[in-house]
């Protein structure tokens, strides 16, 4: 049995939120340079020259990356011999993810992106609710995952209810589809987090977790995704849209596959776009 | 590709001469809006009553930065998309309106009023906030304070860097490089 402190929880989560507004992580300026190297459009080459500008200025002043610092998600992983203890007036584990955002956003001058209700838009003024995902599992780890995730890519994002008939190349034509559609809006290159079945929530959710895979851009493990993965970075990089969509060939850094069994009758699809500005950080606690 | 440093206000020459891909750095002022100032622009059109700036050959630029350190004039500050100003963009455009900076493409309805009013769309690049920030001087607000980072700002800015994406001769800098780059042999998607 391991006891953690609610308390530590809200410091940690104060400090991830901030510096992954900051500090754009070594695996996603790697690839940046990889692509810098090989973009044949001068203007995209451009692009990609002032984003790793733009991430030396950010980690040096502490400016956010952008200025979307986005919802704050988090995929908790809470092992099931692990003892919460409550202190400093917080009651619950959700309280204390909350009370680091709160604090973390202040204390880092982020901006509060969160309207309290969908269609009245009232700015709930502190960043908060965090968007939370939880998984039991065996053991005494804590591990908590951060992404903050801006409006620009996550809305050009979508999932469609394939028949299990339809096969592999419908769903490749989708994801390409999908990165065509979003064009510069999601403000390419992108990451593409795919997520195959599961069923109708599940798939999406997928296609999140798609998106933390570290290093950004290694392969599924799974050889035919593997594969399926590489056929989609190479079509999607055909595509033309290129840095910022001003033309070239770095449409998307990485395509991500994840997957998960499904019903005899479904073949659920989902793609989750994430822009350049892959703000992602894993902690152990 | 030419590239131009001008100050704001601009006239209906100016625009003429610009062509998409060129470059333009921008000297003077910079009006902010998003989705909340802007549908409160246009009731303020439509009851007739004084708008808190002077429309007359200035760029309104999409953003919402973020908050301030102390000492700086302003945080990130990078374009958002603007297919969401779609709505409201013509209309400001033929109030005196002689450009917007976003990011992301315009509907057909946008790309007409360029024609027709003697305007460009420009962006900015998307996501890379804090390096713009430098290229701001100065942030004051002049309407909406209540609305946060979406109220209206006068950013003084220099040298600000943006590119033409539509011009007023129907050209579109997404389509016409996406063109040039696209392989042909992409399955598909022709
Ligand atoms: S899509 Fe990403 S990089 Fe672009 S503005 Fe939104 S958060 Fe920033």
């Amino acid at each position: 049995m391991k006891t953690i402190s609610l308390g530590k929880v809200r410091d940690t989560i104060k400090d991830i939120v901030q510096k992954a507004n900051f500090d754009l992580q070594d695996d996603v300026l790697a690839l940046i340079k990889k692509m810098q190297a090989k973009e044949e459009s001068p203007t995209g080459k451009e692009v990609l020259r002032q984003i790793l500008e733009n991430a030396k200025i950010a980690r040096e002043e502490k400016i956010p990356l952008c200025q979307d610092t986005g919802l704050a998600v988090f995929f908790v992983e809470l092992g099931e011999d692990v003892k919460l203890q409550k202190e400093c007036g917080l009651f619950s584990l959700r309280h204390a993810i909350n009370e680091g955002v709160r604090a973390g956003y202040a204390e880092g001058y982020l901006r509060n992106s969160v309207v309290g209700d969908p269609l009245q838009r009232n700015n709930t003024g502190d960043n908060t609710p965090a968007f939370i995902h939880w998984e039991l599992v065996p053991g005494d780890t804590f591990k908590v995952t951060f992404i903050a995730k801006g409006a620009g890519a996550e809305n050009m994002s979508a999932v469609r209810m394939f028949a299990p008939a339809d096969g592999i190349e419908s769903i490749e034509d989708f994801v390409v589809e999908t990165v065509d559609k979003a064009g510069p809006n999601a403000c390419p290159p992108v990451i593409v987090g795919v997520g195959l079945g599961g069923n109708f929530e599940y798939s999406t959710l997928l296609s999140k977790k798609a998106l933390l895979r570290r290093p950004v851009g290694s392969h599924n493990r799974d050889k035919f995704y593997a594969q399926m993965e590489r056929r989609l970075l190479e079509r999607i990089n055909n595509l033309g849209i290129g840095p910022q969509g001003l033309g070239g060939r770095c449409t998307a850094l990485a395509v991500h596959v994840e997957t998960f069994p499904c019903h005899i009758a479904s073949m659920p699809a989902a793609v989750n776009i994430q822009c350049h500005s892959h703000r992602v950080i894993r902690i152990v606690i | 590709m030419a590239e131009y440093c001008i100050e704001t206000p601009v006239t209906d020459e100016f625009i003429e001469k610009l062509r998409v891909g060129d470059y333009l750095y921008i000297t003077g002022n910079l009006y902010t809006g998003r989705d909340s100032a802007h549908k409160k622009l246009i009731e303020l059109i439509k009851k007739g009553k004084g708008l808190p700036f002077d429309l007359k050959g200035q760029f309104i630029y999409y953003v919402g930065s973020t908050p301030p350190r102390p000492g700086k004039p302003i945080g990130s500050a990078g374009p958002t998309t603007s297919y969401r100003m779609d709505l409201y963009a013509s209309k400001l455009y033929s109030l005196g309106i002689k450009g917007t900076i976003g990011k992301g493409c315009r509907s057909k309805e946008v790309k007409e009023s360029l024609k027709k009013y003697k305007a460009v769309y420009l962006a900015a690049i998307g996501g890379v906030g804090a390096l713009i920030s430098k290229s701001i001087e100065k942030a004051e607000i002049i309407a909406y304070p209540e609305l946060g980072p979406e109220a209206i700002y006068r950013l003084k800015v220099k040298d600000f860097p943006s590119i033409v994406i539509n011009d007023i001769y129907g050209g579109d800098l997404y389509e016409e490089g996406k063109r040039q780059y696209k392989n042909i042999f992409t399955k598909g998607l022709m």
